[in-house]
């Protein structure tokens, strides 16, 4: 079953190459993205399923064995990610049927979607570290791509900033990984877990773990890396933002969380208590700046900072029950940014303005929509039965299990702030009567126009993602059993590096002096 | 010839890092520039550099002390991909110059709310006032006098 590997990683690409070559209109490309993005979840739910039934997998590229080739390796973590990377595609690309206009799709939209995705599925997937590094860069120059299409002022400024810090940490990350292959004469993930260990000089390999964090840390906008996220993510069109947001970032949190169980297995405790610190910080900062902005497109991005934080924190208290609850987190967090935004875009299309003050009486006109949104904000906030009370129940028994009490006491302290902006949208945009001034009437002449088509298209994917949270809140023993299983194979590396060098004897590499 | 190349590395990480802190979009990307050129050579140097022994296999085998090639191989791709890059934020920085009309990247906040910023009086601006100066600002085209200048 290796080829599902392959699958998962060609149909994207693929898709982007059709989508290029496809000399048709609008609706045509966006069809064949849709349908590539379905195939690929389709592929993703098999690598799932084999890999629940057997275990992880692997396949050597070019059939060159481990340390020499490529090796791309799915466990639980990689597989249940890319399934929810591709469930957020297809939502994204039908969205994007209706909210992207046509000079934008003639740039290239879909393929530059699709290649993104291929970028995200590939960093899942891949178990060699300059293979990562390949995956990040066609994340990187597709997510480029994107941010500047359409290129008005706004969004210009925002794609300098957003370029100009992810070139830094790319520069970053080319670094490390030139040290890594200097230290350990090997740059396959599994082979390093070794060859590191037994690094005569274990201050340069902190040193070495420490650039991977900063690299890392600003792809996945951590605690004082993070300032592009909020000026850059507003400015875009809201299914490129959907999209950015709900995957973007945890692609770097992935990358650390692979790179400091797998790569770098500390002795000390230097690494996990500056983990710990950053995803405390990062949680408080990120959800008092939601607070305190009046845009929703700006409160959602500052709350993509705030669920970082608890994603990291597995990373930080390093036990297996704090690792599943920041994957189980993780996974559902995903879900719940992509759904927010899209659910911003139809906010703004309603109210004509993504701005609370100008927004307003949601609430009568489309009650069924209100009533989605507040699912969505209440799985974030974490009230049961829905998908986020199962994600932070897990967390704070994680804590109490440690006796980590400060811990304890940031995370209660930010789930509790979090409610403030979510609410805040929820009472400004839905519950109060819309304001009076000619913005309510053009929206109400806009809702007049806006065809049924749009409206499908648009609600179809919100819905469809609700679904899934609704029953990731009331059954959530499977995805706490995928979080459980991940968490042990992350922490316990022995099946990984037995999938990585079977069926071969491991060759001893040399290590080079 | 290892610790050449780290002397040249140090270099011009030092002159990419003091390019880099520069206000100046242009000059922050030659920084950009020099400290890719910094890990390029970085990994050139993990794989050895020896003069006299190629790391080809002839028939009597592998040269002593030869390099280690596989990270010759890695530096070509990132390069490739490096100048990808550059030459893509080379056109970014000229399309952000032309629409908005500045380099700076004080200036360039059109895209920030900045709380706490004085206004004319010297005094605070609140986020309100905020947001509908930048507006204004997107609408005016603000940095016209910035050309002018």
């Amino acid at each position: 079953m290796n080829w599902l590997l392959i699958a998962c990683l060609l149909t994207p690409m693929i898709t982007a190459i059709l989508a290029f070559l496809w000399s048709g209109s609008r609706m045509v490309k966006g069809a064949v993205s849709v349908c590539g993005a379905v195939l690929l979840s389709v592929f993703a739910g098999l690598l799932l399923r084999e890999v629940w039934n057997n275990g992880p997998m692997s396949a050597q590229m070019g059939g060159w064995e481990a340390p020499f080739g490529i090796t791309l390796i799915a466990d639980h973590l990689s597989a249940i990610l890319v399934l929810v990377a591709a469930l957020v595609g297809v939502a994204v690309s039908i969205y994007a049927l209706s909210d992207i206009d046509d000079e934008r799709a003639k740039g290239g939209f879909d393929t530059f979607l699709q290649i993104l995705l291929t970028g995200i599925v590939g960093a899942f997937l891949t178990g060699d570290l300059f293979n990562l590094y390949v995956w990040f860069e066609v994340m990187l120059i597709s997510s480029f791509a994107l941010i500047v299409l359409g290129g008005d002022k706004v969004q210009l400024d925002g794609a300098v900033k957003y370029v100009a810090i992810n070139l830094v940490s790319t520069v970053l990350l080319l670094t490390a990984i030139g040290l890594t292959y200097g230290l350990a004469g090997t740059l396959n993930m599994a082979d390093l877990n070794s060859a590191l260990a037994q690094h005569p000089e274990q201050e340069l390999v902190t040193v070495v773990s420490m650039l991977f964090l900063i690299a890392f840390g600003i792809k996945a906008a951590v605690f004082p890396l993070y300032f592009w996220l909020p000026a850059s993510y507003h400015t875009l069109p809201i299914s490129i933002a959907a999209m950015f947001a709900a995957l973007m970032t945890k692609v770097g949190v992935y990358a650390l969380i692979r790179t400091f169980t797998l790569i770098f297995t500390p002795d000390g405790d230097l690494i996990a208590h500056t983990i710990l610190v950053v995803a405390l910080l990062t949680m408080l900062t990120g959800i008092i700046g939601a607070i305190s902005h009046t845009n929703i497109r700006r409160i959602l991005s500052y709350h993509i900072i705030g669920s970082i934080g608890f994603m990291l924190l597995g990373l930080g208290l390093g036990s297996p029950l704090a690792m599943a609850a920041s994957i189980f987190y993780m996974i559902q967090g995903i879900l719940v940014k992509a759904v927010l935004f899209l659910i911003a875009g139809i906010i703004e299309r309603r109210g004509n303005s993504s701005e609370l003050s100008e927004l307003g009486g949601l609430y009568r006109s489309a009650p069924g929509f209100s009533m989605l949104y507040l699912l969505a904000a209440l799985a974030l906030i974490g009230i049961p039965p829905l998908s986020g009370f199962w994600a932070k129940l897990m967390v704070l028994d994680a804590g109490l299990d440690l006796q980590a009490w400060w811990v304890i006491g940031v995370v209660v302290l930010a789930s509790l702030l979090t409610f403030i902006p979510l609410m805040r949208i929820w009472f400004e945009a839905f519950w109060k009567a819309a304001p009076e001034n000619d913005h309510s009437n053009q929206a109400a002449a806009t809702e007049s126009k806006a065809s049924s088509a749009v409206d499908m298209l648009q609600m179809g994917p919100v819905l469809a993602l609700s679904a899934v949270l609704l029953l990731i809140g009331l059954a959530p023993s499977f995805l706490i059993e995928v979080a459980d299983r991940s968490a042990a194979e992350v922490l316990n590396v022995d099946a990984y590096l037995q999938v990585v060098f079977e069926p071969v004897v491991t060759p001893d590499v040399e290590v080079k002096p | 010839m290892e610790v050449l190349f780290g002397v040249l590395a140090g270099v011009l990480m030092a002159g990419g890092v003091w390019l880099i802190l520069s206000r100046n979009l242009l000059k922050f990307l030659f920084g950009l520039v020099l400290i890719s050129n910094v890990a390029n050579l970085v990994i050139f140097a993990s794989g050895g550099v020896t003069e006299g022994s190629p790391p080809l296999i002839s028939k009597e085998g592998l040269l002593e002390g030869a390099a280690n090639s596989l990270p010759q191989a890695l530096v070509l791709t990132a390069i490739v991909i490096g100048f990808g890059l550059v030459s893509f934020t080379l056109t970014l920085a000229l399309r952000a110059w032309q629409s908005i009309g500045t380099t700076d990247v004080e200036e360039m906040c059109l895209s920030e709310t900045r709380f706490g910023a004085s206004d004319e009086q010297g005094g605070v601006l609140s986020s309100e006032e905020f947001n509908s100066i930048e507006k204004q600002a997107i609408v005016d085209n603000h940095p016209t006098e910035e050309i002018a200048r």
